[in-house]
């Protein structure tokens, strides 16, 4: 196990490497010049004088191999420059919204487990009820909506709609920014916070709770015609231990796989949601920075994101083992 | 839904006795004919399926169709309310929104099927040399794709899309390029069951080339999963279509797609949400026809699965 653990470890370096050095080349290919963009926007005259100064600060003279050597020898030792836009420590940054997201992102999980798991349980049990059939079309519904379309919608049904029919203040949502920022325990709304969390939360979670209720759906039919079910109705157990004694615990597993990638996943990228509720979380940013070419701002977020990303899913693949004693990591692989 | 009564009890391995059901015993027919014959007993494939004909004349017949072009003001009537004269009512610079929107199945279709059809052919190229030739070969691909799963998607098609601007045909290359890496996973993982067979190593003896038993003895086998990954793969990039859009790097004016309509309607969400939910509704009830039909096609095409 332990071995499994430092072989996976090492190899999320490459991956890392690899990503972020693309990155890195990729932006050398974007048409525009960085250093114009330092001296104060693309399209404003700029002082003879004033490039040239931003370029030398920033070594954006010097060969391409150059700039990448020094990239990455800061970066290993956490060195994550400035912002071009702002002058912004990146670590700063980094600091403010990496909260937010991962704020955020806990909530959504917590929706898509305790949406998710109960109805596509219910679903299977069920199999070809009419709460079935809905559930079928609900799920693909929701992941067949643009996620920023469900945020606007939501937007109308609880912030629009509300101050047009004179809904009383305490029920109305707020639908931009972070508000108050007040929480309990990193991640307990206090006061009026709740009103701005709710709507992003939802919204982040659509997708990932009908995909966890249709895995969850799936993965309990498959378990039902398994053996040791029919083992445990024939010793005579009731029907509720049956299913969550003997099927749940066994269906879950697939289903933890997804969730735990998912947490992984909605802290980085969870950029439609964030733009929709103007949520200052990582994802958004990146995206803004990509767009204004703001690279140390790019590099340093995706960064901490890729690896926030490859070692939860590190986690949950040893979990997994320790879930299912019959899974033997780093053993007999083809 | 299925041939096989959900209570009959399968073998260990989870393959079901072959023809378990009565009316599977009879006289021979074509797989062609079966397939569409499981396909056609799945409703919600089957109302997808002719969602997607009509969306399809509607882009065939959009001339006909619309009452007005895709540019033409009404003087004077911004944000209207869908009326007699537009059925959609007219966005914001008073252009007939049902036109444009009928305009725009060409737009979604084109990008749906042609930047699918990118990521098919790079996903099948990298999975079926990565899932054929193991080793080396097998490692740096897995790796590459791994690199890239890695990249936040998103970031990934604003960078590329920064690159290759914004044209319609510039979409269709970032959708395909940023597309292909669950292609390229599912596509291996058939070629790694598959050459493995005996009828790859037959074809081996016979001293057939790599090339002619990967593409024509192996992959006319691993084609099954990729037409269903294929059919949903079109809804999906409609839908990344719509969420570049929203972010600014999409297609641009006076294109009349889909998700920059919706993404010009956010704006007038309380004074003219039409503006917002025709395009919105027109973007998801064709990405759900693709699933749906998706779906569909893997329950036909693979009755084992169900």
């Amino acid at each position: 196990m332990t071995s499994y653990i430092i072989r996976r470890l090492l190899l999320i370096v490459p991956t890392v490497f690899l990503a972020l050095s693309f990155l890195f080349f990729l932006f050398f290919t974007l048409p525009g010049d960085p250093a114009r963009l330092i001296a104060g926007g693309a399209n404003r005259t700029i002082e003879s004088g004033v490039i040239e100064r931003a370029s030398e600060r920033y070594g954006l003279n010097d060969p391409l191999l150059v700039q990448f050597k020094d990239y990455w020898s800061r970066t290993i030792t956490w060195d994550l420059g400035e912002s071009f836009l702002t002058r912004r420590s990146v670590n700063d940054i980094l600091g403010e919204k990496a909260v937010a997201s991962i704020r955020l992102a806990i909530w959504a999980i917590i929706i898509e487990i305790v949406v998710g798991i109960p109805v596509g349980l219910l679903s299977a049990i069920r199999r070809y009820s009419i709460s079935d059939r809905l559930t079928t079309i609900v799920t693909a519904a929701a992941s067949a909506i643009p996620v920023f379309v469900l945020g606007f919608v939501l937007q109308w049904l609880f912030a629009v709609q509300p101050n047009k029919l004179g809904w009383p203040e305490w029920a109305k949502l707020r639908t931009q920014g972070i508000g108050p920022d007040s929480w309990a325990l990193f991640f307990i709304p206090t006061g009026d916070q709740w009103r701005y969390l709710i709507l992003p939360a939802i919204t982040l979670a659509s997708v990932s709770t009908a995909l966890a209720a249709r895995m969850m759906r799936g993965s309990m039919l498959e378990v039902q015609r398994a053996d040791y079910m029919r083992t445990a109705r024939a010793k005579g157990l009731r029907e509720r231990d049956v299913i969550v004694k003997h099927g749940l615990r066994n269906a879950m597993l697939p289903v933890v796989t997804l969730i735990g990638i998912d947490f992984g996943t909605v802290i980085g990228a969870a950029v439609l949601t964030e733009t929709t509720f103007s949520w200052p979380g990582l994802g958004s940013e990146i995206a803004n920075s990509v767009t204004q070419r703001d690279l140390p701002v790019v590099l340093g977020l995706t960064l901490v994101v890729v690896l926030a990303f490859a070692l939860i899913n590190l986690l949950v693949d040893v979990s997994y083992a320790w879930f299912d004693p019959r899974i033997r990591l780093g053993k007999g692989e083809h | 839904m299925t041939l096989v009564d959900p209570g009959t009890p399968t073998t260990a391995t989870g393959v079901p006795e072959v023809a378990s059901a009565p009316e599977e015993i009879g006289e021979a027919r074509p797989l062609r004919a079966d397939v569409w014959r499981r396909f056609k007993r799945n409703r919600l494939a089957m109302v997808g399926l002719g969602f997607l004909i009509f969306l399809g004349l509607v882009a065939i017949f959009a001339p006909l169709i619309a009452p007005y072009s895709i540019t033409e003001r009404a003087s004077g009537q911004f944000r209207q309310p869908p009326s007699a004269d537009h059925w959609f009512g007219t966005d914001a610079i008073g252009r007939d929104m049902f036109s444009r929107i009928v305009y725009g199945a060409r737009v979604s279709l084109r990008i749906g099927f042609a930047a699918t059809a990118i990521s098919v052919i790079i996903g099948l190229l990298f999975g079926a040399l990565a899932g054929f030739f193991s080793g080396v070969t097998d490692t740096v691909i897995t790796r590459v794709i791994d690199v890239f799963l890695a990249i936040p998607y998103i970031v990934l098609a604003v960078a590329i899309a920064s690159v290759f601007g914004r044209s319609e045909n510039a979409i269709i290359i970032v959708l395909g390029v940023t597309g292909w890496l669950a292609i390229a996973r599912i596509v291996r993982a058939s070629f790694l069951s598959l050459r493995r067979l005996e009828y790859v190593e037959a074809a081996t003896a016979l001293g057939f080339s790599r090339t002619r038993i990967m593409f024509r003895h192996i992959l006319p086998n691993a084609l099954q999963p990729i037409i269903v990954i294929g059919t949903i793969t079109v809804g999906y990039v409609i839908l990344a279509e719509a969420a570049l859009s929203f972010l600014g790097v999409g297609p641009q004016e006076p294109t009349p797609a889909w998700g920059l309509m919706v993404a010009a309607g956010k704006g007038s969400l309380t004074n003219a949400p039409h503006l917002l939910f025709f395009p919105a509704g027109a973007i998801v009830l064709t990405v759900l026809a693709f699933v749906f039909v998706g779906d569909g096609l893997r329950d036909a095409l693979d009755p084992k699965l169900k």
